[in-house]
C-alpha cells in the first residue's frame, strides 16, 4: 500500500507539468490562472499523500486545510483583480 | 477495505489525468473551465475518500473529510468566478464553424 501511494504521489506530481505548460502558454491570463488553481488543488491532494508516505498524516493535513483555503482565496482574488468591465452597448 | 480505498484512489487519479488533458486539448477558456471545475473535483474528492477510508475512523479522517467539503465548495466557486469574470472581460467564446479547420476537434 505504501508503494501505491508513492505512484500515486508521483502520477499527481506529473499531473503538474500539464498545468505549468498551460500556465506557460496560455492564450490570456485567465487560462493562466485557471492553471494555478488546478495546481493548488492538486498540491492539496499531493499534501495529504506525503503525510501518509511520512507516517506524519497528524502534521501534513492541518497544512493542507489551511493550503486549500488559501488556494480559493488567491484564485477568487485574481479573478477579480482581472476583470475588465465593458461598456453595455444598449 | 484496502482494496476498496486503493479502487476509489485509482478512479479519483483517472479524473485527475481526464481534467489534466482537458486543460490541454480543449480549445477555448470557458472548455477548459469546464473541464477543471467539474473532472478536477469529483478526482479530489475521490482520492479524499479513498484516503479517509485506508485511515480509518479518528480525528484524522474527520479532518481529510473537511478537506473534501473544502474542495467540494471552493473548487467549482473559484472556477465560476474566473468565468464570470472571464465573461464580463468580453473574452470571445470559440465557435465550433469558425475553427474548422484550424485543430481536429471541431466536426
Amino acid at each position: 500500500m505504501n508503494l501505491f501511494l508513492l505512484a500515486l504521489t508521483f502520477f499527481i506530481a506529473l499531473l503538474f507539468v500539464a498545468s505549468l505548460y498551460r500556465i506557460a502558454a496560455g492564450p490570456t491570463v485567465f487560462d493562466r490562472a485557471i492553471g494555478a488553481g488546478l495546481i493548488g488543488t492538486n498540491a492539496v491532494l499531493v499534501l495529504v499523500l506525503t503525510g501518509f508516505l511520512y507516517h506524519r498524516i497528524d502534521m501534513f493535513v492541518d497544512l493542507a486545510l489551511a493550503y486549500g483555503m488559501l488556494n480559493f482565496i488567491g484564485v477568487v482574488a485574481l479573478a477579480k483583480y482581472f476583470e475588465q468591465p465593458q461598456e453595455r452597448k444598449s | 477495505m484496502t482494496w476498496l480505498a486503493a479502487a476509489l484512489m485509482v478512479c479519483g487519479a483517472l479524473f485527475l489525468f481526464i481534467s489534466c488533458v482537458g486543460l490541454l486539448r480543449f480549445p477555448d477558456f470557458y472548455t477548459r473551465a469546464h473541464a477543471v471545475g467539474k473532472a478536477e473535483t469529483l478526482g479530489s474528492m475521490l482520492v479524499l475518500v479513498g484516503l479517509t477510508l485506508y485511515n480509518g475512523i479518528d480525528l484524522i479522517s474527520v479532518k481529510i473529510l473537511l478537506i473534501l467539503v473544502i474542495i467540494f465548495v471552493t473548487n467549482p466557486t473559484a472556477t465560476h468566478a474566473l468565468m464570470r469574470s472571464a465573461f464580463r472581460s468580453g473574452l470571445p467564446i470559440w465557435r465550433a464553424e469558425e475553427n474548422r479547420r484550424d485543430d481536429g476537434l471541431a466536426g
